[in-house]
């Protein structure tokens, strides 16, 4: 693969309006899905000869379907109250990454094909006809949006960029004009069960690997058992917890953890993907075969409860759509949340003083939260508002010393994305990734500058994954990122106040 | 048939028409936005978590414009004075749909003359505002200046009525009861009260057509008024309700 140019942003400290450069980033693109991708999908293998009509025709469909595209494609008045919210806008400078002008791509063809006054006036009331030109504009510009959802919440009628540019690349789907990364993923899911693409043995000896390898390192002895029927807790989690790098020190965590509560719990061979890329192309029917297989691995294990490892895009589609997509979850225990965040769970056990956690274990660090945005924007955890928010934070705080917030205007629901969620985690894309990640950044070099934050903790796998790969492309260590149930891994005391 | 019959033929039958598009393209939009389903829950944080707050938070949108507020303080401040002053000006003119006129009406007229003089200067510090910062200005396009450019001249041939040609008052309440009470009567020949109807007849009829429609469908944005219980409340998605369906 040819080297992609890559030009990394100076950080200040505070993001401020960049000066626009148009065309910035038009031409990064993601790679095209391959045949065999999209045809697993259900999609065509290639461009259609009929695209023009098809992708009509599918937006038409969609606009049925779906209230938000309906309402959000008529009402936006661009008043601009978005145009400064998106971090890949204020780390490309590219207009066209603005959500607003995100989102015209999509409208002036709605206008132009499907309302009243764009077929009647066309260009007077900004309305444009199918081109190749547009469809490749879609292609770059909506695989340069994450579906972070920061400008819904600043935007007068709630209109949600994401929801736009999932229909846009559900049209380029079902035209032939896919995604690689994306489809490519997907595709493994079905065939194997896993976005890494492991299959059970595998994932079995990575299991036991790693079980030595907390023994070696810790000390402890903790199980990580998989497909263990009847077992009171079955944990979905993304499959890089079992391979990459943090990520598996937060799965020895949720394995101590476990342990401490004396609770029976398995991983699933077949559930064995927390993950669901359906989302990220927007197509309900691929999000739900994919959410299935959580269901079958209930119906195999048969728990008492579900529990949901740390992974951000995979906790939107847990919390806020598994009820609607595979729900009702009769067979789980009623007194407990259905699914159950991994962090709820542990909150949960620390309140009640089940887990002996030794902060100093943690003195190394200065500790910072990244909120992930589909955990802060899309989702909740515990009963009250704003639960996602305070649940990891009071964690962190049992478990060190030191811990201090980024800026208030970028955490919480203000939060940041990383620059790689949305299924644009992929090396042709690096240079929008490293840039979509510095306002982000900046937050994290203010705290750094200003109270030596060294740890940057966070509940998703994605985000894990695109933060050790750009930290060191702003000097930072790639050490510094890392899960909350790393900390409880490093903090907890095994032992002693073994069950509850 | 002589000019003025004709004249209000024509006018008489301009106004019922553009009432009916405006009417029926808004009732059509609205019907659109409502039947449509909602697959999934999608409330952007601070949701409310119970069907309660719903109400609370679109009120917040809809009066205070909470959402735009957070955004940006320039546009909120201009958003709110523009859309104040065009609704007092609006409920001003109930005095002419009205026999007797309401008193609450009449108490308004004093403060209606105010945002009138408000309203067009709201529309030139909007202009100046999607003008002079480039993302916006980047954004904007004719429908953006077209829509500025309506209200404003509608704005400004009604402050020059109220103080330059000054329409026989008695003739234009009459015209306009006489289209409220479905007995057309003669419409004054005022070249500037004319050209206010024209404009006005103008916007209601671009009005469904357009971005204007944001005034409705606020009501039907999926993540404002959906409310953050889907772990307690299965939300089943109306074309595919069961798995594997």
């Amino acid at each position: 693969m040819a080297k992609v140019k890559v030009e990394v942003p100076v950080l200040t400290g505070s993001t401020v309006f960049p000066v626009m450069k148009e065309g910035a980033t038009s031409g990064i693109k993601s790679h095209l899905a391959k045949e065999k991708d999209m045809v697993a999908l259900g999609f065509p293998g290639a461009l259609l000869p009929d695209w023009k009509e098809r992708a009509v025709e599918r937006m038409a469909e969609l606009l049925k379907k779906y209230k938000s595209l309906q309402v959000y494609l008529d009402i936006c008045v661009k008043c601009g109250s978005c145009t400064d919210k998106c971090q890949f806008y204020l780390g490309t400078k590219d207009p066209r990454n603005m959500p607003v002008a995100r989102q015209e791509l999509l409208r002036k063809v709605y206008r132009r094909y499907l309302t009243v006054s764009g077929k009647v006036l066309g260009p007077l009331v900004d309305a444009e006809d199918l081109t190749m030109e547009t469809l490749d504009e879609w292609h770059t510009y909506f695989y340069q949006c994450s579906e972070c959802r920061r400008c819904s919440v600043y935007c007068p009628y709630g209109i949600d960029t994401a929801e736009i540019t999932m229909a846009a690349r559900e049209i380029l789907d079902a035209i032939g004009y896919g995604q690689k990364y994306i489809t490519e993923i997907i595709h493994k899911v079905y065939t194997i069960g896993n976005n890494l693409g492991m299959p059970g043995p595998a994932i079995q000896s990575t299991l036991d690997f790693i079980v030595e390898d907390i023994k070696d390192t810790t000390g402890a002895e903790v199980e990580l058992p998989m497909d263990v029927v009847g077992a009171d807790v079955l944990l979905v989690t993304p499959s890089a917890d079992f391979f990459a790098s943090p990520h598996v020190e937060s799965l020895a965590g949720y394995a101590k953890v476990f342990k401490q509560a004396g609770l029976s719990w398995t991983l699933s061979s077949h559930a064995s993907e927390a993950g669901n890329f359906g989302m990220f192309i927007g197509n309900f029917e691929v999000m739900r075969n994919v959410a299935k297989r959580i269901r079958e691995g209930i119906e195999i294990i048969k728990p008492k409860r579900l529990v949901h490892g740390e992974c951000g895009h995979a906790w939107r589609i847990a919390y806020s759509f598994w009820n609607t997509l595979i729900g009702p979850f009769d067979s789980l225990d009623p007194n407990y949340p259905a699914p159950q965040h991994i962090c709820e769970f542990t909150h949960d056990l620390i309140k009640r003083g089940a887990l002996k956690l030794d902060k100093t274990a943690n003195d190394d660090f200065v500790v910072t939260f990244h909120d992930s945005c589909n955990v802060a924007r899309g989702a909740r955890m515990g009963n009250m508002k704003g639960g996602q928010f305070v649940i990891p934070r009071e964690i962190i705080k049992a478990t060190c010393n030191k811990f201090v917030d980024m800026a208030p205007n970028t955490i919480h629901e203000h939060t940041f994305c990383c620059g790689g969620g949305g299924g644009i985690l992929t090396d042709e894309l690096i240079d929008v990734r490293i840039k979509g990640a510095m306002p982000r950044m900046n937050a994290y070099k203010a705290i750094k500058d200003s109270h030596g934050a060294n740890f940057f903790a966070l509940i998703c796998a994605i985000c894990k994954a695109q933060m050790t790969k750009v930290f060191p492309y702003y000097g930072y260590e790639m050490e510094e990122v890392g899960g909350v149930h790393q900390l409880v891994n490093r903090a907890i005391v095994m032992g002693g106040k073994e069950g509850i | 048939m002589e000019p003025s019959v004709l004249l209000t033929l024509v006018f008489t039958a301009m106004a019922y028409g553009a009432i009916a598009v405006f009417v029926a393209g808004v009732a059509a939009k609205l019907y659109r936005y409502k039947t449509t389903p909602s697959p999934l829950r999608i409330p952007t944080t601070p949701a409310p978590i119970s069907p309660i707050g719903v109400p609370f938070r679109i009120f917040g949108d809809v009066v205070f414009f909470n959402s735009l507020f957070k955004g940006n303080k320039w546009t909120w401040i201009g958003g709110i004075v523009f859309h104040y002053a065009f609704l007092m000006v609006v409920l001003r003119h109930l005095r002419y749909f009205f026999y007797p006129e309401p008193g609450w009406v009449m108490s308004l007229q004093a403060a209606g003359i105010y945002a009138g003089i408000l309203l067009p200067l709201a529309v030139l510090y909007l202009l100046m505002r999607r003008t002079s910062v480039d993302r916006t200005m980047f954004v904007s396009s004719l429908a953006d200046y077209f829509v500025l450019a309506l209200i404003f001249c509608i704005a400004v041939t009604g402050l020059l009525m109220k103080y330059y040609v000054r329409p026989f008052m008695v003739d234009v309440k009459g015209f306009v009861y006489g289209l409220v009470t479905l007995n057309p009567s003669a419409v004054p020949f005022e070249p500037v009260f004319l050209l206010h109807l024209l404009l006005v007849f103008t916007l209601l009829v671009y009005f469904p057509f357009s971005k204007l429609m944001h005034s409705g469908g606020i009501f039907f944005s999926p993540t404002r008024n959906q409310c953050d219980n889907p772990r307690e409340k299965r939300h089943i998605n109306p074309w595919s309700p069961n798995l594997g369906a």
